[in-house]
């Protein structure tokens, strides 16, 4: 009997507690290497130390497309999930699927108002839609140049002086390769999301690559189709990079294994090739040739339609203090993410990082150049239309011109009933 | 006492037969009605037959069958007959059987993922094993996963790989059953190794090679995920099989009635493979 009721008071305890709390659900995705589950999982306990009457479980679901699979399962399969990190560029397709609801239904107070507006407004091209906020930057990064100083001094060049130019590109480059193929010049991703690397390079070439409502692409534009040219021409023509698809996945291990002497990648990886690297390296805002120019890229907090009014301010609560300047300078050391506001540059720990480490302030700097992220609707199609023209292109079964007329014809096709 | 017996095996069956229904039939019809519609993300569903007219438009579809094919043909009879010639090997009187017979069958236990993570180096055309083996005896290495020529081969090459040793265990078992007195008798009877292997030996495992085989090709459609690690059926499809692109439609274009399309046309796919194998091949495969 005394069992029965110690057993009964400790479920009643737990239910009470239980019901106290809010509980949130939230998956987030990583998509470059590194060690940053912990990093993120250890900021969730740390926020929950703060405010003991919410629960977050955060569980880690692949990378981008995987993390979205599982949260949009999840909702149809009736499991809770409040909010969740997803691509930034999902934005279009999660609106038309009806999943998200918009930042500016939640917020309340002038406050929380002036929190909207406190970020990087490049972060918030891919952020917005129909005058409202959608998704709030969190492990937003852009595509930038990290290169081998010690292979520059071995090559004759300044290593203080990286390409700034398409033209300083391909001329360092050809110093920098050696011919028996045991150095590169160069490499580009074009696995993995050789769209996000297209659009540094159509940028850089003063065009982008789709509307900002997501329902017209310009794929086949001139000076469009001139950038995978010049894409092209660095493995065909200048020979200053492997020809074929180069791998996203093991292109890090490659420049840490100096077998390129330059790779252009997402600041995501700033942190691991600092602790991997056994050369100096350094990193530079990608070069131009009209402009400087890279998309910015990475994951957003959206906010589920399938939630309380307790759970969106929880949620919402616990989203203000991930992006925090604090806890944003945290993250931003801890991956080489950017700070996602101004103010997480002024924090003593950003500052005091970016003093002794000045490629951190790469991506920040780049932001003025900046523009988004491929982003459509029906978005995954259209990624991949782009992604079989560029891998298309630079393997050599088509020309730059052909590949992109029939991926823009496709794209017409698809986005013709959001026109 | 009939009524009541029938009652009864049905009431044993029901428990599998609500599963069978369950999680065969019922999304097999359902698939078959939603190909029925047109169906994205943000556009107002209708009931049109667009879907299955865009099929013969579909140049990646045609790609990734052809590329399907390709990939059966070579990867069904290769690991078959390396199977059979490994369990012949291992089931023959030499030292060290047992670890040479773990060998074989380790690629098997390891996960699909797993093993796709470790060949994506292998494959890495600047660091990876393959052509650092190349280049000490000083060969040119090739970009395996990202020349279109080569991408659909090296995947081939990594499934036989990994399902040898797996139908190696089915014909070592089916070795070990055979009667030895019918060894005996080729040796009295003058018969040579390749007499007896072609006359006994082989026949009496024609049950396994039919069972092997319909694994066989069922994999070839069914096992993609190596592809997720290794190519995402790049580069510009050139290592793209069906499956995966049924999940790239559903998943990633978020598209659930040209999945369900392009489902029917697997399951259809599926069917005509079962017809042959069951109703062709069974009637010439001796059985005792």
């Amino acid at each position: 009997m005394l069992k029965k009721l110690i057993l009964g008071g400790i479920i009643a305890t737990g239910l009470q507690l239980a019901h106290a709390a809010t509980q949130l659900t939230m998956y987030y995705p990583v998509a470059v290497g590194g060690p940053l589950t912990k990093v993120v999982d250890g900021l969730v306990a740390d926020f929950e130390a703060a405010y003991p009457d919410i629960n977050v479980q955060a569980i880690y679901a692949g990378n981008y497309n995987d993390a979205r699979v599982k949260a949009l399962a999840a909702l149809k399969s009736g499991e809770p999930a409040q909010l969740s990190v997803m691509f930034s560029i999902d934005l279009h397709e999660l609106r038309d699927l009806d999943a998200i609801i918009a930042f500016d239904d939640v917020v309340e107070t002038d406050e929380e108002r002036a929190w909207l507006n406190g970020f990087y407004p490049a972060l918030m091209e891919n952020s917005q839609a129909d005058g409202k906020t959608w998704g709030i930057p969190f492990q937003r990064s852009t595509i930038v140049m990290y290169y081998n100083k010690d292979l520059f001094k071995a090559a004759g060049l300044d290593p203080e002086t990286p390409p700034q130019t398409w033209d300083d590109l391909v001329r360092m480059g050809k110093q920098l390769t050696k011919a028996d193929g045991s150095q590169w010049g160069v490499m580009i991703p074009s696995t993995g999301y050789p769209y996000w690397m297209f659009g540094a390079l159509a940028k850089q070439n003063g065009e982008v690559l789709m509307n900002q409502a997501g329902n017209e692409t310009y794929f086949n534009q001139p000076a469009v189709i001139e950038a995978l040219q010049y894409w092209q021409s660095l493995g065909a023509e200048h020979k200053i990079m492997p020809q074929g698809a180069i791998e996203w996945g093991t292109l890090r291990q490659n420049f840490l294994d100096q077998k390129t002497a330059i790779m252009w990648h997402s600041t995501g990886n700033l942190t691991a090739v600092k602790d991997n690297a056994s050369f100096d390296f350094g990193m530079a805002m990608l070069p131009k040739n009209k402009e400087y120019g890279s998309p910015t890229g990475g994951g957003n907090f959206y906010l589920f339609k399938q939630s309380t009014p307790e759970e969106r301010r929880a949620a919402l609560t616990f989203i203000r203090y991930m992006t925090s300047p604090e806890q944003a300078a945290q993250w931003s050391i801890a991956t080489g993410y950017m700070g996602v506001s101004p103010e997480a540059y002024e924090t003593k720990a950003l500052q005091g990082y970016v003093q002794d480490f000045s490629p951190a302030a790469v991506a920040r700097d780049q932001l003025e150049y900046a523009t988004a992220e491929l982003a459509t609707h029906q978005a995954g199609r259209v990624r991949k239309l782009l992604d079989d023209a560029i891998q298309a292109t630079l393997t050599g079964q088509q020309n730059a011109q052909e590949a992109l007329n029939a991926a823009q014809k496709q794209a017409d096709r698809v986005l013709k009933p959001y026109q | 006492m009939t009524h009541n017996r029938n009652f009864s095996a049905w009431f044993l069956m029901l428990p599998a037969l609500v599963l069978l229904f369950g999680f065969t039939y019922l999304p097999t019809i359902k698939t078959l009605w939603y190909s029925f519609f047109v169906n994205v993300p943000g556009v107002q569903p209708q009931a049109s037959l667009d879907n299955y007219r865009y099929l013969f438009d579909d140049e990646v579809l045609w790609q990734v069958l052809k590329n399907n094919i390709i990939y059966t043909a070579i990867t069904v009879p290769t690991s078959i007959i390396l199977a059979l010639l490994m369990a012949l090997w291992v089931n023959a009187k030499l030292r060290g059987r047992g670890i040479l017979r773990l060998a074989y069958f380790t690629p098997t236990i390891l996960p699909m993922i797993a093993v796709a993570n470790i060949w994506l180096f292998f494959y890495s055309p600047e660091i990876g094993l393959l052509n650092q083996l190349l280049a000490f005896f000083g060969y040119d290495g090739y970009n395996w996963l990202g020349d279109p020529n080569l991408a659909l081969y090296s995947l081939m090459a990594m499934t036989v790989w990994k399902e040898a040793g797996f139908f190696m265990i089915f014909y070592l078992a089916a070795l070990q059953n055979i009667n030895t007195t019918l060894y005996q008798a080729c040796a009295i009877e003058g018969a040579g190794r390749c007499y007896q292997f072609r006359r006994v030996v082989f026949p009496l495992l024609m049950p396994t090679t039919l069972f092997v085989l319909v694994n066989a090709v069922l994999n070839a459609f069914k096992l993609v995920d190596h592809l997720f690690i290794l190519t995402k059926g790049g580069p510009n499809n050139a290592s793209n099989l069906l499956l995966y692109y049924i999940y790239e439609t559903a998943f990633s274009f978020l598209d659930n009635s040209y999945a369900a399309v392009l489902t029917v046309v697997m399951l259809l796919i599926l069917l005509v493979l079962a017809v042959v194998q069951f109703g062709v091949l069974e009637k010439r495969v001796h059985y005792r």
